[in-house]
């Protein structure tokens, strides 16, 4: 049993710097959490205080029941995969994977056994006799998954492994990990996964549950959809999904909001009652479209440009001088492609899925 | 060949024009920095009045005579003894170096302590110290211990990373390879020693080899160290023993002294060539690809 949970947690630097920000956090046993976040959020900082690889300056880091704040990384039960993959240049693959089980004086049979197995598990068995500078990208990769495998580790630590890799193998790994974790789970070995990444579509894809970060500040954890449906705040709600939320200025009067001479009727009972005045309105691009659904509201728009994406269409316009974007399926929106820039545009805005933010920078959302 | 490849060996070659008169330019060079020892090899054919008489390198004779003679020496040992004593210093010197430079460096690059940055800016200052200006008090300090006439005042003072040049090498390498891989190795579950054996070591190999080679030429080559604690013959060295057959009494036959030179040169010269190869070669091949 291997949960892993952070009460208080800080990092201060020897300069004063201070990276994180007291994060209380649960990640349950088994479970595949993903750490997301902006450059600069202190999700690797994070991960690496989980590791062992950073002293943690205040709080509290148990795993498995543990307090191992001050253990050794080799004491905490983790394994990690980097990511430029930090196999030993002049190991064989076999050794490299060996070297973990060597160290912990792990018998002959069992090494060997272990080490097949989990060359096996990622199709690699006829690798182990090279080194690592024979290795393309993705089967550097593929090595550096199986040094974590082969520890049967109570957690493994990601920091972001798929960065290096070119998008086609990024998505074939992604979705090799994502089973890898549920087949770990199913064949009984712990498998709780901590994943760190900086792109919200591994997030989105791989996560069980995702911790959005910034500036070493905790902004949401939640399963993918309730981030995607209920963003916490603006921030949240800007960097889950792609292309991001239109999130624009606006004013509350009574239950309509208004931006750019534009008068938006709310749904009722969406909302927490709120007093009338500046707040910021959102709406995510595949929630505007060219035919009216139940619920929307048509507006009157001028285009800017559009980019057809194979199956769908990114169209950018503007509403009385505010900038959005929609995202219209390709068999409705073909037909924008053709239209001149400034063209006039017939929208309607389902104003079932908006979302208000208050005024501040990254604001908390007025959903009720 | 693709275009990129094209450009580059037309850059190389200069427009493909001129290329013999750069290699006649390297030659001609290479001939004036070698011709000494050309020299030396021929001279050692020669005798006493040729040599003196012409500049030429060619011998007019060619006999192994002075290799023989100048291997017996005038002394009661021949040469062996000498090279043997010669190896006797240099290899526990190389050894005693590599295993305390590596330590010391791999503290200075890779852990954080009191006082770190003074005392590497002591070690380095260090090396601006005349050697010289330590013979005194060193000689007097190995006196006191009971060590002249013994190896042990040229090898023990190496034993405590004293060579800083190799020292300061060492850690501008370290501090050129990613961490990455240590902090894996800790992972793995290395303490600080295993880190050092299993991981940074065989990155380091290229430039340990560099220290070894430096190492054993300069401590080949070293003539004062063991002319000032090494008092009886049979304990002397290669250097010495070369500076000894030039009598100061007799005639000098200057062929035996160069022929032997000549030898003393081989191991040296040897031991450059077999390592060349590791110089170049990097340590950084983890594979970072995309």
């Amino acid at each position: 049993m291997a949960a892993v949970s952070l009460r208080k947690v800080e990092k201060t630097y020897p300069n004063g710097f201070k990276a994180v920000h007291g994060v209380d956090l649960d990640v349950r046993d088994g479970e595949f959490m993903v750490f997301v976040g902006p450059s600069g959020c202190a999700k690797s900082t994070l991960l690496r205080m989980v590791a062992g690889l950073e002293s943690i300056s205040g709080g509290e880091l148990d795993i498995g029941g543990r307090t191992v704040n001050d253990l050794p990384p080799k004491q905490r039960g983790i394994a990690m995969v980097f990511q430029n993959y930090a196999l030993y240049p002049h190991m064989t693959v076999y050794d490299n994977l060996a070297f973990g089980l060597k160290l912990a004086r792990t018998g002959k049979a069992e090494l060997d056994q272990r080490v097949r197995h989990a060359a096996k598990l990622l199709e690699m068995e006829h690798l182990l006799e090279r080194y690592p500078k024979q290795l393309s990208g993705g089967q550097a990769q593929r090595v550096a998954v199986g040094r974590a495998i082969v520890k049967k580790p109570e957690v493994f630590l990601f920091d972001e492994p798929l960065s290096n890799l070119d998008a086609k193998l990024r998505a074939a790994m992604r979705v090799r990990l994502t089973e890898l974790h549920r087949s770990l789970r199913d064949a009984g070995q712990p498998a709780t996964t901590i994943y760190v990444t900086h792109d919200q579509t591994e997030a989105m894809t791989m996560g069980e549950r995702i911790c959005v970060l910034k500036a070493g500040v905790i902004q949401q954890v939640d399963t993918p959809t309730a981030l995607y449906d209920r963003p916490a705040n603006a921030f949240v709600a800007s960097f889950i999904g792609s292309p991001e939320m239109n999130i624009v200025p606006a004013q509350l009067r009574g239950c309509a909001v208004e931006l750019g001479g534009l008068r938006l009727p709310l749904p009722a009972g969406r909302f927490k009652p709120a007093a009338d005045g500046a707040l910021q309105f959102g709406l995510r691009p595949e929630h505007i479209g060219l035919g009216a659904k139940p619920g929307s509201v048509a507006v009157e728009a001028t285009l800017k440009f559009c980019e057809h994406m194979g199956a769908e269409v990114f169209t950018y316009f503007d509403v009385g001088g505010v900038a959005f974007s929609a995202r219209i399926p390709a068999e409705e929106g073909t037909a924008l492609t053709a239209l001149q820039r400034g063209a006039p545009l017939g929208l309607h805005f389902q104003m079932g899925h908006a979302h208000l933010f208050t005024a501040d920078e990254d604001g908390p959302s007025l959903l009720a | 060949m693709s275009a990129a490849a094209e450009m580059n060996d037309r850059a190389v070659g200069d427009d493909g024009r001129t290329p013999w008169l750069r290699y006649l330019m390297l030659g001609a060079t290479a001939i004036v920095m070698l011709y000494p020892l050309l020299w030396l090899v021929g001279a050692s054919f020669k005798s006493n009045s040729e040599i003196f008489s012409s500049a030429g390198f060619w011998p007019s004779r060619f006999s192994l005579d002075a290799y023989a003679k100048g291997w017996k020496t005038s002394t009661e040992y021949t040469f062996a003894t000498y090279f043997l004593n010669s190896f006797l210093i240099t290899i526990p010197r190389i050894v005693v170096t590599v295993v305390s430079c590596v330590l010391v460096a791999y503290a200075f690059a890779r852990f954080e302590f009191w006082g770190k940055k003074i005392l590497f800016s002591i070690m380095v200052g260090t090396m601006m110290l005349p050697l010289i200006v330590l013979r005194l008090p060193q000689y007097l300090v190995f006196r006191e211990l009971g060590w002249l006439d013994s190896y042990l005042p040229l090898i023990v003072p190496s034993a405590f990373a004293t060579d800083t040049f190799f020292v300061f090498m060492l850690v501008q390498f370290l501090r050129g390879i990613p961490r990455d891989m240590e902090e894996a190795a800790l992972i793995d579950g290395c303490n600080a020693l295993q880190l050092l054996w299993h991981i940074i070591v065989p990155l380091l190999k290229p430039a340990i080899i560099s220290v070894v080679v430096f190492q054993f030429i300069w401590t080949m080559n070293d003539f004062m160290g063991p002319l000032i604690y090494l008092a009886s013959v049979e304990n002397y060295p290669v250097s010495l023993a070369l500076k000894m057959s030039i009598g100061a009494t007799e005639e000098v036959e200057w062929a035996n002294v160069i022929a032997i030179s000549v030898v003393a040169l081989i191991p040296s010269v040897a031991v450059f060539f077999a390592a060349q190869k590791h110089f170049i070669e990097g340590a950084t091949s983890s594979g970072v690809k995309g």
